[in-house]
Parts: C-alpha cells; sequence; structure tokens
C-alpha cells in the first residue's frame, strides 16, 4: 500500500491538462493447491500488478495498461492515454466528455475470520490429500482431484478530481471433483458444479464440511453409473442452486448488461434481446421473480464498496415481480443510453479496460420450502449442478445440462437419472417459474469464469438463488 | 524485452548452488487494441506487459512463481531474487513430485517474424473510412507477441512476431450479420476495402425475408469457421493423454476402437506451421506434426511432460492443457466452388456459436448457429435463416453423415486475448454433411 499510495501521489502531482484522468493500481496475488489422485499437482503462485491509466479528453477516451510502475512508467502511460484520446476524439461512439466521471473517496474490505495464511502449505496439502482419499471410494472413480484456490486482491483508484478508494478482497475457491467410468461410459460429480466460489477466508471450509462432502461426492457419482438415461418429457423442472447459478448468469446477467444493448459485444459475446425500450414495460418472469443487482452481500464473490469507474455500488432490484425495471449498466453506459443502471463497470485486471459486467446477480427467495415444491409436481425432474451451458447471441434459446438429477413423481422425489438436460427460450422460460424456494433453500454460489469483451476479459460474478420451480419444459437425457 | 529477459536469466542462474536447476518462462506483449461499435471507437489503448515464470528444481522437488515486469533492469533483478528465495524456502515443505519431468538435453531455438505494421490509429481511420456506411462492430490489436524459455542447464527458446488483426462483424438489423477478419504482416488497405466488399455483398442476401425452420434434420454445408467451432469442442480433452487415461476424453470410444470418423478425416498438431512457439515450460520442442486422428482413426496424443512420466511414454512437449495449437486437417476433394451445388438443397453455415457438450462419451454437441446462415435451394443462395440450435454428435457428423471436405482450406489466426494475444491457429477445409439436427 505504501508504494501505491506514493503512486498515486506523484500521479496527482503531474496530472495533464485533461478533462478527466483515472488511475488504477492493482494487485492481485494467487495461490492455488490441487491433489489429483492423491499427488500434489505443481503449485500456481501468481503475483500480478500493475496499472490502468484512463483518460478522457476532447470527447475522446484512451487508456493505457503498463507493469512498469516506477513514476516515469505511470507517467508514460498517462501520455499514452491522452494520446488515444485525442487520435480518437473524431471517432468516438459517444461525446466522453460529457459522461459524469463521480470522484469518490473510501475503503473496502472483505470481512475475513481465517486467512488463507493462517493455514500453512503443509497444513492445507494435508487437507486435501484427506480430501483425495475420500473421494476414491471404489474402483470404479477413475479420475478424482481436490482443490483450493486463494486470491487477495487491492486496488487503490485515484482521479484528477480528488477521488481516492481502496478496496482489498480475499477469496476462496474449494474444489472437489471425480469422473466414474463403466461399460464405456464416463459421469461427473463435482462440489457445486465448481459454483463453491466466495469472498471468504477459510472458514468457508468449515461451512461446506469438505469431508462429508468428498464422500457423498464420490457415492452419487456410482449412483449415476447405475442409474439410466433422464427421460425425455415435457413437464416440472426443479432445479437447485447450483444450476439456478447458470441459468441466472446466462439468461437474465447477460441479456441484461447495457453495453451489450447498446451492441458494444455483437462481434464477439453478442447481442441482446431486450431492448432500451422494455424497461419498466416488459414482463420478463411470472409474478414469483424477483431479481436483484447486489454487492452488499459480503460472503459474495462480486461483493465491492465502488466499480472500476468510482461508482458507489448499491443493492438495486433489476426485475421486481417478474417486471423489468433497471439494466445492468455503467456510468458510461447509462449515458450512451439515457437510463439509470447500476454501478458494474469493472476489469479483470490492470491490464483490461473496464466495461459492464453482471457481478452479484440474485434471485431473491420465495416461500416455499424444498418438500413443498417437490409436493408440487406431478412428473418432472430435479437437477443439480450445471455441467454443460449453451445459448444463443441474442440470450433467447438455450440448452442447459446437469451432473445429477433425479425424477419427480406425484410430489416425490425418485430415482436418480444420468446427463439430466433441458432446453428452453429466456423470453418465456422465465414466465413458466412457478414456485420460488424459501431460505432454506437458498444458496450463495459464483465462479471466476465469465467471459466476456474485446480484448476479452474472464471475471469474476456470484449468484446467489433458492431452489426454483418451473413448468412446461422439454427435458432430456443424454444420446 | 529479449535482451531484459537474457539479463535476468543470466543473473538467475548465476545466483544458484549445489544441485539447483532453475526454468525460467517469458510472456509478453506491446498492443494497440482499438474496441469498435457503429464504425465508432469504443474504447481504444495500449497495453504494455510481461510476465516472468520462475520454477525452481531440487531432486524431484520443485516449485514456481510468476511475476509481472517492470522493464526496468534493477527493479526486477532484484525482485527475480526475492522470488528465487522464497521458492528456495518452498520447496523442502514439498513432497517429491512422482510425475515431474524435466528436459535435461539443451536445445535451444529461435523463432523471430518481423513486419512493417501500421500505425493503429491510421489503420482504424482506414477501417471507417471503408466501412463507412456500415454498422460494423469489432476489434483491432496490433503490435508485438514475445514468448522465452530459458534454463540453468544452457538452453534459451524464443519466440517473437509482429501481426495484426482485425476481427469484425456488419449487421444489418437484430442478429442479422456477417463476420470477418483480416489478420497477418503486411497491411494492405485494398484487401481491406475489398473484404468489406464481400461483407456488403453478403449484407444484400441478409436484407432478403428470413427463413423460419423447424426442428428437423437438414443437409448442410459447414465453413471451415464453423468446422473449427466443431472440432473446438474436440480440443477440450479430446487429444489429451491424461484425459484418455482418466476416461475423461470426449474422444474416449475413438480411442477405445468402438466408434470413428469417417476416413475422409485425418486431424494433426501441427506446429511446424510456425504460428506458436514450439517450446514449452519445461524445456521439451514441439515436434513439427503429431498425428491425431488419420483416416478416422485414433492416430495418437497430445503429451505433456508430466503426462509422459505419469504414464511411461514418450511425450511431445504439449502443454499441461495437452491441446492443439496448430490444429491442421487433411483437405477433400471437393472445390469450394461446387460447394453449394453439391449442396443442393439445405443450410450453408458460415459461423456456429456456443456449443457444448449434451453427452460428452458420446461425443454429442450442442451450439448455435451464428451470422450469415443461409438457406440454399438447388445450389443458389435464397433467403437467410433464422438461428437455429443444433444437438448432434460428432461421430455422425463427421462420420457416416460426412459427404465431403473442400480442397481448399481456411487459415484462421485466432482472436483470442485472455489474459495475452493467442497464438493459436487452424487450418481446416469446409464441411457438406448429408444431416444435422436442429432441435430448437
Amino acid at each position: 500500500m505504501t508504494t501505491f499510495s506514493a503512486l498515486a501521489e506523484g500521479f496527482r502531482s503531474a496530472l495533464p491538462a485533461v478533462d478527466f484522468c483515472s488511475l488504477r493500481l492493482s494487485r492481485e496475488t494467487h495461490q492455488r493447491l490441487t491433489v489429483r489422485q492423491g499427488v500434489l499437482e505443481p503449485i500456481e503462485s501468481w503475483d500480478d500488478r500493475g496499472a490502468m491509466i484512463v483518460v478522457h479528453h476532447g470527447g475522446g477516451a484512451g487508456y493505457a495498461a503498463t507493469g512498469d510502475l516506477s513514476p516515469s512508467g505511470i507517467a508514460a502511460a498517462v501520455d499514452q492515454a491522452r494520446q488515444w484520446a485525442e487520435r480518437t476524439a473524431a471517432l468516438s461512439v459517444t461525446d466522453y466528455s460529457a459522461v459524469p466521471m463521480p470522484h469518490p473517496t473510501g475503503e473496502y474490505a472483505t470481512p475475513v475470520k481465517a486467512r488463507w495464511e493462517s493455514l500453512s502449505l503443509a497444513d492445507k496439502v494435508a487437507l486435501l490429500q484427506e480430501l483425495s482419499a475420500t473421494l476414491k471410494v471404489d474402483d470404479r472413480i477413475v479420475d478424482w482431484d481436490a482443490s483450493l484456490w486463494g486470491i487477495d486482491t487491492e486496488t487503490l483508484y485515484v482521479t484528477s478530481g480528488g477521488g481516492r478508494v481502496h478496496q482489498q478482497q480475499h477469496m476462496l475457491i474449494p474444489h472437489l471433483g471425480v469422473a466414474a467410468h463403466a461399460d464405456g461410459d464416463t459421469v461427473e460429480r463435482s462440489l457445486g458444479g465448481r459454483g463453491y466460489a466466495r469472498q471468504q477466508g477459510l472458514e468457508l471450509l468449515d461451512t461446506l464440511d469438505l469431508q462429508a462432502q468428498a464422500a457423498r461426492i464420490g457415492d452419487q457419482a456410482l449412483q449415476l453409473l447405475a442409474a439410466p438415461n433422464c427421460p425425455e418429457m415435457t413437464g416440472h423442472l426443479l432445479l437447485a442452486p447450483d444450476q439456478m447459478m447458470l441459468q441466472i448468469h446466462e439468461s437474465i446477467g447477460h441479456p441484461l448488461e447495457l453495453d451489450r444493448i447498446l451492441g458494444d459485444e455483437r462481434n464477439y459475446a453478442g447481442t441482446s434481446f431486450v431492448s432500451l425500450d422494455m424497461f419498466g414495460e416488459y414482463q420478463y418472469g411470472s409474478e414469483l421473480l424477483n431479481v436483484t443487482y447486489d454487492p452488499s452481500r459480503t460472503e459474495q464473490l462480486a461483493s465491492y464498496g465502488w466499480d472500476d469507474d468510482g461508482v458507489r455500488a448499491e443493492r438495486q432490484h433489476v426485475i421486481r415481480d417478474g417486471l423489468l425495471v433497471r439494466p445492468l449498466g455503467s456510468v458510461v453506459s447509462q449515458h450512451r443510453a439515457g437510463m439509470e443502471g447500476v454501478a458494474n463497470s469493472r476489469a479483470c485486471s490492470w491490464n483490461r479496460p473496464s466495461m459492464d459486467r453482471m457481478a452479484n446477480l440474485n434471485v431473491e427467495p420465495g416461500d416455499a420450502s424444498f418438500d413443498e415444491l417437490v409436493s408440487r409436481v406431478e412428473r418432472g425432474v430435479y437437477m443439480e449442478s450445471n455441467v454443460s451451458w449453451s445459448i444463443d447471441d441474442s440470450r433467447n434459446k438455450f440448452q442447459f445440462g446437469c451432473e445429477y438429477g433425479r425424477l419427480i413423481e406425484d410430489g416425490q422425489l425418485g430415482p436418480v437419472v444420468r446427463k439430466p438436460n433441458y432446453r428452453g427460450i429466456s423470453a418465456t422460460f422465465w414466465r413458466s417459474l412457478v414456485g420460488v424456494g424459501d431460505e432454506s433453500t437458498h444458496d450463495v454460489l459464483g465462479t471466476p469464469f465469465c467471459g466476456k469483451g474485446e480484448p476479452n476479459q474472464v471475471i469474476r460474478v456470484g449468484h446467489a438463488s433458492p431452489a426454483c420451480l418451473f413448468a412446461d419444459v422439454q427435458i432430456f437425457g443424454g444420446a | 524485452m529479449r535482451a531484459h529477459f537474457e539479463t535476468l536469466s543470466a543473473d538467475l542462474f548465476s545466483a544458484l548452488t549445489g544441485d539447483e536447476l532453475l526454468l525460467l518462462g517469458f510472456a509478453g506483449e506491446s498492443t494497440d487494441f482499438v474496441r469498435l461499435n457503429h464504425a465508432r471507437v469504443r474504447q481504444a489503448g495500449h497495453v504494455d506487459q510481461g510476465v516472468l515464470d520462475l520454477r525452481l528444481v531440487v531432486g524431484r522437488r520443485h516449485a514456481s512463481s510468476r511475476f509481472v515486469l517492470t522493464g526496468d533492469a534493477d527493479a526486477d533483478g532484484a525482485r527475480a531474487r526475492a522470488v528465487l528465495d522464497e521458492l528456495r524456502e518452498r520447496v523442502p515443505l514439498l513432497p517429491e513430485d512422482p510425475h515431474l519431468l524435466v528436459n535435461r538435453e539443451v536445445s535451444s531455438s529461435e523463432q523471430v517474424s518481423t513486419a512493417q505494421l501500421p500505425e493503429a490509429a491510421d489503420a482504424i481511420a482506414a477501417v471507417t473510412r471503408a466501412a463507412e456506411g456500415l454498422d460494423l462492430v469489432g476489434i483491432w490489436a496490433s503490435g508485438d507477441i514475445e514468448r522465452g524459455f530459458a534454463n540453468s542447464l544452457g538452453q534459451g527458446n524464443w519466440f517473437s512476431t509482429r501481426t495484426f488483426h482485425l476481427d469484425w462483424s456488419v449487421y444489418l438489423r437484430d442478429d442479422k450479420a456477417t463476420k470477418h477478419g483480416y489478420a497477418g504482416t503486411t497491411w494492405d488497405e485494398g484487401e481491406l476495402w475489398s473484404r468489406m466488399d464481400v461483407a456488403r455483398e453478403r449484407l444484400e442476401i441478409l436484407a432478403r425475408p428470413a427463413r423460419r425452420l423447424s426442428p428437423g434434420e437438414y443437409r448442410a454445408y459447414l465453413a471451415p469457421a464453423a468446422v473449427e467451432e466443431i472440432l473446438s469442442m474436440l480440443c477440450w480433452g479430446g487429444f489429451s493423454l491424461k484425459a484418455q487415461h482418466s476416461k475423461r476424453s470426449s474422444l474416449q470410444r475413438l480411442v477405445d476402437g468402438s466408434r470413428s470418423f469417417s476416413p475422409a478425416v485425418s486431424l494433426y498438431e501441427e506446429t511446424g506451421m510456425g504460428h506458436t512457439p514450439d517450446f514449452g515450460s519445461f524445456g521439451f520442442r514441439k515436434p513439427a506434426r503429431v498425428p491425431l486422428v488419420e483416416e478416422g482413426r485414433h492416430a495418437g496424443a497430445l503429451i505433456s511432460p508430466r503426462s509422459a512420466q505419469e504414464f511411461g511414454v514418450e511425450g511431445n512437449g504439449a502443454s499441461a492443457d495437452e491441446s492443439p495449437h496448430s490444429l491442421v486437417m487433411a483437405p477433400g476433394d471437393l472445390p469450394r466452388a461446387n460447394a453449394a451445388q453439391a449442396l443442393g438443397t439445405g443450410l450453408w453455415i458460415n459461423n456456429l456459436w456456443y456449443l457444448n457438450f449434451s453427452d460428452r462419451p458420446a461425443c454429442r454437441i450442442t451450439g448455435m448457429t451464428r451470422f450469415a446462415t443461409l438457406w440454399v435451394e438447388d445450389g443458389q443462395v435464397v433467403a437467410p435463416v433464422d438461428v437455429m440450435r443444433f444437438d448432434d454428435s460428432a461421430y455422425d457428423l463427421l462420420g457416416d453423415r460426412l459427404e465431403a471436405l473442400t480442397v481448399e482450406r481456411d487459415l484462421q489466426l485466432d482472436a483470442g486475448t485472455y489474459g495475452q494475444r493467442s497464438t493459436t491457429s487452424t487450418l481446416l477445409p469446409g464441411a457438406l454433411v448429408k444431416g444435422l439436427k436442429l432441435t430448437l
């Protein structure tokens, strides 16, 4: 922080004569430990630090990213960013001089009970060795691994108008996975579909009870090996939170990102079936559907105090009682679209410019217990843990697959089924939401792997959800 | 950054003691990025980055760490020495690694290509002129890409290339668009204009009333970019020896011999094309060509040093994820000029999108059509087609239902920029299939 502070002071003392200039200093340290089949894989350690400069001037915008954190390195980057702003001002997609860039001050830090370093490297490896041994419940388990991924981030954002925001995040991503094989077929089972990614310390491990989870995962893989393929039907679909995570992400999160609606992503991640005139008018889902952008849930993966354009992050409904009310758009996109959004301008690292990302996007709990949701189903399938995802570039026609399914018949959970898949269309799927689970069915999940943008960026997002029940869904199994 | 990397390497190697072995990797770039929307500039900037990777090996124990270089010799030298000391402290705490395999036969190399690229701002001005009246969206990336390796046994490898890459689409309305690319080492504004003319011609077709298809099986011609999307799914562990040994490969049934592709299908990892470094992070060199599938049958795997040690076989220098970086498919005998006539009536698919497995062991893949997918009748393009989902097995599409591959192949340089600019490429023909199952 001392170095960052000194660089920030140097930046402030040598500001160019431009409309707006910001410096985002970023440091991110990773350590990922994996034990596969009882053998410690090469440890991945990574110390990533650098600076991003953004300049708005004369209606244009430019950026420059550098790993040279000397005063002269920062000064050179400022000059490069200024030159880009000047060279492209006449060609800009918007008048950047009219974007109301904020100049905030503040601090944010993840509340952590047990930091990554509080457990020695040897103890973490020993824990993974134990979990690896537990996963191997049978000779038909042909591959198995356990991992822990600890991430620390620190950013200092300063602006030409006196803004200064310091933020620190501490993240933990545990993983357990197995592959089971018999008779020419292989099935996979994992911890929450790789969805337990939180902004927490090692206390998360106590919450999850990984030893019990490892035994369950191994056992369920064998159940899947013995199970029939999921039958083809049009029926009720009950999704666990670790599949709702993906459903929310792909068919609510991405289509509501304002930069997609404005066309920025059409060459890569795609456009959106949502248009600007639909906000405040369009019934996105049934009246049971309430969706929030929520950066305030501290244990969730994408919580923060301010976004990378310095906008204060506050919880907002984007869908209320099924009605589409607000896009996921940052200060630049809000200016371009002429509508309010949220604080979601984010960059994956110092070497990429910020853009609209969904951050934490959650379905709010309802009032039905899990058993009540099951009891409402005459014929359908319960699915857990995403394993396959595919959706069109407008974020409408989707097909998703899960690791684990169980038939539901006459209001009772039935036998396990293999390779459960379903398909639908976003514009109608959410209107078939007929049941929303209560807090007892709720879980907080996330993924560090959301890809988008040109140049490409992979970023962390969080999705909390209860179990949800949908009617009249096309369901099917493997080949 | 080559001189900087070599200076750091020499300094670090001189600091080693006893039986310490040090492996160093470098990845860097100096890139101008300009993002475009509506033929205007959305974001423009420059990224300078270089990352040093240190791996200290002592006996069968090893540890590694990566950090970002500043470019300053004193600062980076001090930092690298400090990281080396951290690794020295960590190595004794770790267990012996039974799968460690390091190249100890010195094999140095150099692949350096230079070019005279245009100023990015000038190129963007040219793009906006050529795209006048068009709704163009995309990305420009240009500059140097560098990769290096050195070890304390005396080996040194360097790869550098200087390229530009314009990856763009032109939109007519909603999702009706046509996708294009222009990449290389020699910028020719005339070539840009001719490619823009092709886009304009496609837009005229897209302006016709769209055809909405019902689910079912349709004859289809898959252009090389669409073939690449299907083969990219096979690259998700399909060719990996580790995945094959752990029964997780999507091509497990091909490996086991219970399924096969058409005899027309042959696939190779062809590092010899020269678009990607021929060395890896443990010092092993990659052969010019690795057969993966020959005449429809399993012919080999990509084998990292780690897998070579674990499974007791000879490796071929593959990266840790054992996925292809220069995938090549053998050509067929159908001239591309005759492809529409050979298709007769059916789908002409230029691009696919967002593929994933609906049943990995069966190599069953789902995905979407995207950009200019066209309906052809009696060899003539008659209408654009609204986007459709397919769900089908690669064993069928590239097996009994494969009618022909084209004589001509497209070299496609990957426009990917996750973390850093990609050096991956493919060389693939188009494919005519007698049936593609559309589901939604």
